[in-house]
């Protein structure tokens, strides 16, 4: 099957990004219907959809709803738009767009979830989403579909748009909240969770910007249509953003569960003229990666993944051909994570920079053998061990990396220069 | 000793009642600040700042330390940040920024002698589809390469 376009299929229409675009294309007409329902009965049915969290948790995004409490205490719903992980631009394509698909999506789960007031927190150099998604709030507005008594329905609903200001530490849910709240984006202690006490310490939920769009069309057509998507356990479609040495790089909705070569090959292309696929990271950045041979296994939904030591994360398909130096790109990530730990914990803040200095002076011709097993440990050390995922995420890509192609590791440390590309790190890039 | 505009002072004041907590206003005003003082942000403006805000300086100055986006130091008209990060190296990130520095004769951090340029070498933009990549000043610039990218520099004035 190839893609299934349930949330994509009017993207390439550029009148979609205005209210008369996507009006016309059947936009806001499911917003009406589920003004009528129960927001319970809304709950129930992403609870039936099988809907799980696109920001990279796979969360299922019902129960998260279902954590709220049930007293009429103020709550947030917070829109997580601040895509940093490495390898993911599917959020925004969505709101460069389709800004009003993710506004309708946000209108029916701040219905559902029992909340007034909502805003989209974006990375702050997405300056382009940030001013459509502005242009789009204040049409909405004007039509009456945001603020005072939506629809007549007597549900109020505000909608703003936070402007990040680059940490990509922000995209984990308590480092957005802090910095919505004008901290440093440094995570929080999990429980109590956002939905307990989040934003100001009110009841919050945030979800990903393909998660709440994914609400509409759950809405519109019901969980069971959703369901003809994906697998048991990964329902519905998703969005993969596909980069590196591929024919036809970019975002690809297909269903769950779809084979993760014939993303590849089909939608992609395939490789580049004369190069071989070499390695795949399947769900951004801190995903273990995975060789050739395991691509040919896998299937794009979580058990799968799972079951092959990676994870779909938030679907950003990173494809290396037979070209690239695996100590040459395992020290491009090093370097991101210790760059981007926030310093609040320990194994993090030392760990990530560690790992980078180990990798930099493996790449720089200073490596000893033993440091390949060092890397190992400081790695090891790392898990399991912080406040948020960081530190794991930083963890998982050299775990893999070095188990998976060792003598590479090993040939650069004793030779001083890449097993592939024949060169020192000087030469590759100065 | 910095002082915002009268607009910058209004727009700042519109960030603060805008949020249930003042200090969800503190990254919108150093935007604002940023832009007024040629795009970074000095000890006077948080001094500044916390007058306008009612907010301890060590509470701003703390916020605008941890994100990327404040600069510390001064930057050229046109801030030249080329992503380096995993799917731009792949196609060939670290080689545009080097180029680009090496055409323009500066150091990375550096601003060429007339003014005009900074270069930095940024992680993930969220381009990756359309990489190798820059951002100039707000604007993303995709598929670049080598020529093509020195063609647009040289083309801003």
């Amino acid at each position: 099957m190839a893609e299934a376009k349930i949330l994509t299929e009017f993207y390439h229409l550029p009148e979609y990004q205005t209210l008369a675009g996507y009006k016309s294309k059947g936009g806001y007409e499911t917003l009406p219907k589920a003004l009528k329902m129960q927001p319970q009965q809304i709950i129930d049915e992403v609870k039936a959809s099988g809907l799980r969290g696109r920001g990279g948790a796979g969360f299922p995004t019902g129960m998260k709803w279902g954590f709220l409490p049930k007293n009429g205490e103020p709550r947030y719903l917070l829109c997580n738009a601040d895509e940093g992980e490495p390898g993911t631009f599917k959020d925004r394509m969505m709101m460069e767009r389709a800004p009003h698909q993710l506004i309708e999506g946000m209108i029916i789960s701040g219905f559902a979830v029992g909340s007034n007031k909502g805003y989209i927190y974006v990375r702050g150099e997405y300056v382009y989403p940030i001013e459509v998604l502005n242009k789009a709030i204040k049409e909405a507005y004007a039509a009456g579909l945001l603020g005072k008594n939506i629809l007549g329905s007597g549900f109020d609903f505000d909608l703003d748009v936070y402007r990040g200001a680059g940490a990509y530490i922000c995209g984990e849910e308590t480092g957005m909240i802090s910095s919505l709240e004008g901290l440093k984006g440094q995570p929080k202690l999990k429980p109590p969770f956002p939905a307990v006490q989040g934003y100001l310490r009110k009841p919050t939920i945030v979800n990903n910007v393909e998660t709440l769009a994914a609400v509409t069309y759950i809405v519109k057509d019901g969980a069971q249509a959703y369901r003809k998507f994906g697998t048991e356990k990964s329902a519905g479609t998703k969005l993969f953003s596909v980069s590196g040495n591929v024919m036809k790089p970019g975002n690809y909705e297909v269903p769950l569960g779809y084979p993760l070569i014939d993303l590849i090959n089909k939608e992609c292309g395939g490789m580049k003229p004369g190069r071989k696929l070499k390695a795949v990271i399947p769900g951004g950045s801190s995903a273990p990666i995975l060789t050739a041979e395991e691509v040919g296994k896998a299937n794009l939904d979580y058990e799968s993944l799972a079951g092959l030591g990676s994870m779909l994360g938030s679907g950003a398909v990173i494809v290396m051909d037979d070209s690239q130096c695996m100590v040459d790109m395992l020290g491009v990530l090093t370097h991101f994570y210790a760059h981007e730990s926030c310093g609040q914990c320990t194994p993090c803040r030392e760990g990530t920079g560690w790992l980078d200095k180990i990798l930099h002076s493996i790449l720089e011709g200073r490596g000893r053998l033993q440091d390949i097993d060092l890397l190992i440990k400081v790695a090891d050390n790392m898990k399991g061990k912080t406040i948020c995922a960081l530190s794991d995420a930083a963890a998982l890509p050299v775990l893999s990396f070095v188990n998976k192609f060792r003598d590479e590791f090993e040939f650069y440390v004793r030779e001083g220069r890449s097993k592939v590309k024949g060169t020192t790190y000087a030469e590759m890039h100065h | 000793m910095f002082k915002l505009s009268e607009q910058g002072l209004a727009n700042v004041k519109a960030e603060l009642a805008r949020y249930e907590a003042k200090e969800s206003a503190i990254i919108p005003s150093l935007y604002i600040a940023q832009k007024e003082n040629s795009g970074f942000i000095t000890p006077d403006i948080i001094r500044h700042l916390s007058q306008v805000m009612d907010i301890p300086e060590a509470r701003i100055n703390e916020v605008f330390k941890f994100y990327t986006m404040f600069n510390q130091e001064p930057v050229g008209k046109y801030h030249v940040q080329v992503c380096t990060n995993i799917s731009c190296a792949l196609e060939g990130g670290r080689e545009l920024a080097s180029h680009i520095c090496h055409e323009l004769g500066v150091k990375y951090n550096e601003i060429t002698s007339d003014g005009r340029f900074t270069v930095s070498k940024v992680e993930c933009l969220g381009s990756c589809g359309t990489a190798p990549m820059m951002q100039v000043n707000d604007t993303y610039h995709e598929k670049l390469t080598p020529e093509t990218a020195m063609n647009l520099l040289r083309g801003m004035k």
